[in-house]
């Protein structure tokens, strides 16, 4: 029991539990770097499937890195509350005397922050691979560091959901897939277009909304699922 | 108590919703059957052809009443979720999750005839268009909904997390159906205006109008045909349900 008045205040339980999931992060390098890895292979995959041929590569070099971003960022989704709901600590979130989308966000947060940011990261290398063109680098970035946290914050709303189930690896993807076509469609767009020499911001301006949206929203939503899933 | 909200509370309980569903599934089955063949007959023998598209457009009355009402049985999942966990009635639980197959069946309904009619009219039976795309996610939306429930042993959290999982896919119908008028399509815009001056043709009307009707009769018939099977199930350790089926028997 607390006494009142002493209740630790919003950014005090941010900071704790923010300087937990990193210090975590720290002490497990190694699955830090397991999505890095992951995206790496989605890409030599795809350059090796598709031929050697510089042009050839260029021209689906976009597709194929926002598509080995999504999937890897996807692959990640299980880790953000699976440990949590094992040891129990999500259920201390629940009693927690500040409100439980508040810590979710801080979570969702973090988890982008050692799973999406890494992958941004290493892009440049990964368009390098995939001989995309220097000028249509800064717009990859900007897509990304849009759309990566829209994909946590939907994600987060997904794995929430099937944190209760013992095996949930498939369905995870099956249920998140269909509500990332959105972020795919304008952030590939988006580079697409710029591409083209057509105007982009249309297609980054609508997924800066939909992170604004999802900012609000997705946590939430996301509470409400991790009260169905421990109930 | 005012008698039309007692009514409402009454068919809340489970043996209260089964006799209700029994009569009513029955009777909205028969009432959409003579407006469908009405229509039907209407859109397959009296609407002359159309001047562009010949005697192939026909497949309008089928196509379009289901794409509504895919959206639309969407929705009316979605607002049933939402009563469910909002009021904790465990009659939405149950109304939300039968909605989740019917309305699968009208998106694939819409997607294969709007396929069959793609064919003819536009040269292919596929294409990478906003208005496909979107309703092909939509499918998707509904088997994942139908998965989760699946999914989770517990029925009634299976229920509310599958609803929830409809809530936030809600965000997608309006993406859905303004996806014609956002962004050039293949596919045609809206002709079709409930106020104020449609641009399809008067003679279309009646018969589009007769087949909206049927099919949202027959999703009525066919949502608590459902709902009380699974009402059934949930309850079928109970007394009342015994009885029921011992006074049929």
């Amino acid at each position: 029991m607390i006494a009142p008045g002493t209740e630790p205040g919003l950014w005090r339980t941010a900071r704790a539990l923010a300087v937990r999931d990193l210090r975590m992060a720290w002490r497990r390098r190694g699955d830090v770097l397991q999505p890095v890895l992951f995206a790496v292979l989605v890409v030599v995959l795809f350059a090796l499937a598709l031929g050697r041929e510089p042009q050839r590569l260029a021209a689906d070099a976009i597709a194929v890195l926002w598509l080995a971003v999504l999937l890897a960022g996807q692959l990640a989704l299980d880790a953000l509350f699976r440990s949590d709901a094992e040891d129990g600590s999500l259920e201390q979130w629940l009693l927690a005397p500040v409100p439980l989308s508040w810590l979710v966000l801080v979570r969702v947060a973090m988890h982008w922050a050692t799973t999406a940011l890494p992958l941004i990261a290493i892009s440049p290398l990964l368009a390098e691979m995939l001989h995309l063109p220097h000028d249509q680098l800064p717009m990859l970035l900007a897509s990304l560091l849009l759309g990566t946290p829209l994909l946590s914050l939907i994600g987060g709303v997904v794995a929430a959901l099937t944190v209760g189930l013992r095996r949930s690896g498939i369905l995870v993807a099956l249920l998140s897939l269909p509500l990332y076509v959105p972020v795919l469609v304008f952030g590939a767009g988006s580079v697409a277009a710029a591409a083209r020499g057509q105007d982009p911001s249309g297609a980054l301006l609508m997924l800066a909304a939909g992170l604004v949206a999802a900012l609000v929203l997705a946590p939430l939503a996301t509470a409400a699922a991790l009260r169905i899933s421990l109930s | 108590m005012q008698p039309i909200v007692r009514w409402f509370h009454q068919l809340g309980s489970p043996p209260t919703f089964d006799r209700f569903a029994r009569r009513w599934s029955r009777v909205f089955h028969l009432a959409a059957l003579p407006v469908l063949a009405l229509g039907l007959w209407q859109a397959l023998f009296v609407v002359p052809a159309d001047y562009q598209q010949g005697d192939s457009f026909r497949i309008l009355f089928v196509h379009v009443p289901s794409a509504w009402m895919s959206l639309f049985v969407f929705a009316l999942m979605a607002l049933y979720a939402a009563i469910a966990l909002i009021w904790r009635i465990k009659l939405c639980e149950v109304l939300a999750m039968a909605c989740a197959p019917i309305g699968a069946g009208f998106t694939v309904i819409t997607l294969l005839t709007g396929s069959i009619w793609g064919r003819p009219m536009w040269g292919t039976w596929w294409d990478w268009d906003p208005r496909l795309t979107t309703e092909l996610i939509l499918l998707f939306l509904y088997m994942g909904v139908i998965g989760l429930y699946v999914a989770i042993e517990d029925r009634r959290n299976a229920a509310r997390a599958a609803g929830l999982l409809a809530i936030v896919g809600v965000a997608l119908l309006p993406v859905i159906r303004y996806s014609v008028d956002w962004w050039g399509s293949l596919h045609q815009g809206q002709t079709i205006r409930l106020l104020g001056q449609s641009t399809l043709d008067a003679s279309m009307q009646v018969p589009l109008w007769l087949m909206v009707i049927a099919t949202k009769l027959w999703f009525a018939g066919s949502l608590l045909a459902k709902a009380r099977a699974d009402n059934l199930q949930r309850e079928a350790g109970k007394d009342w349900v015994q009885r029921q089926f011992q006074e049929d028997a």
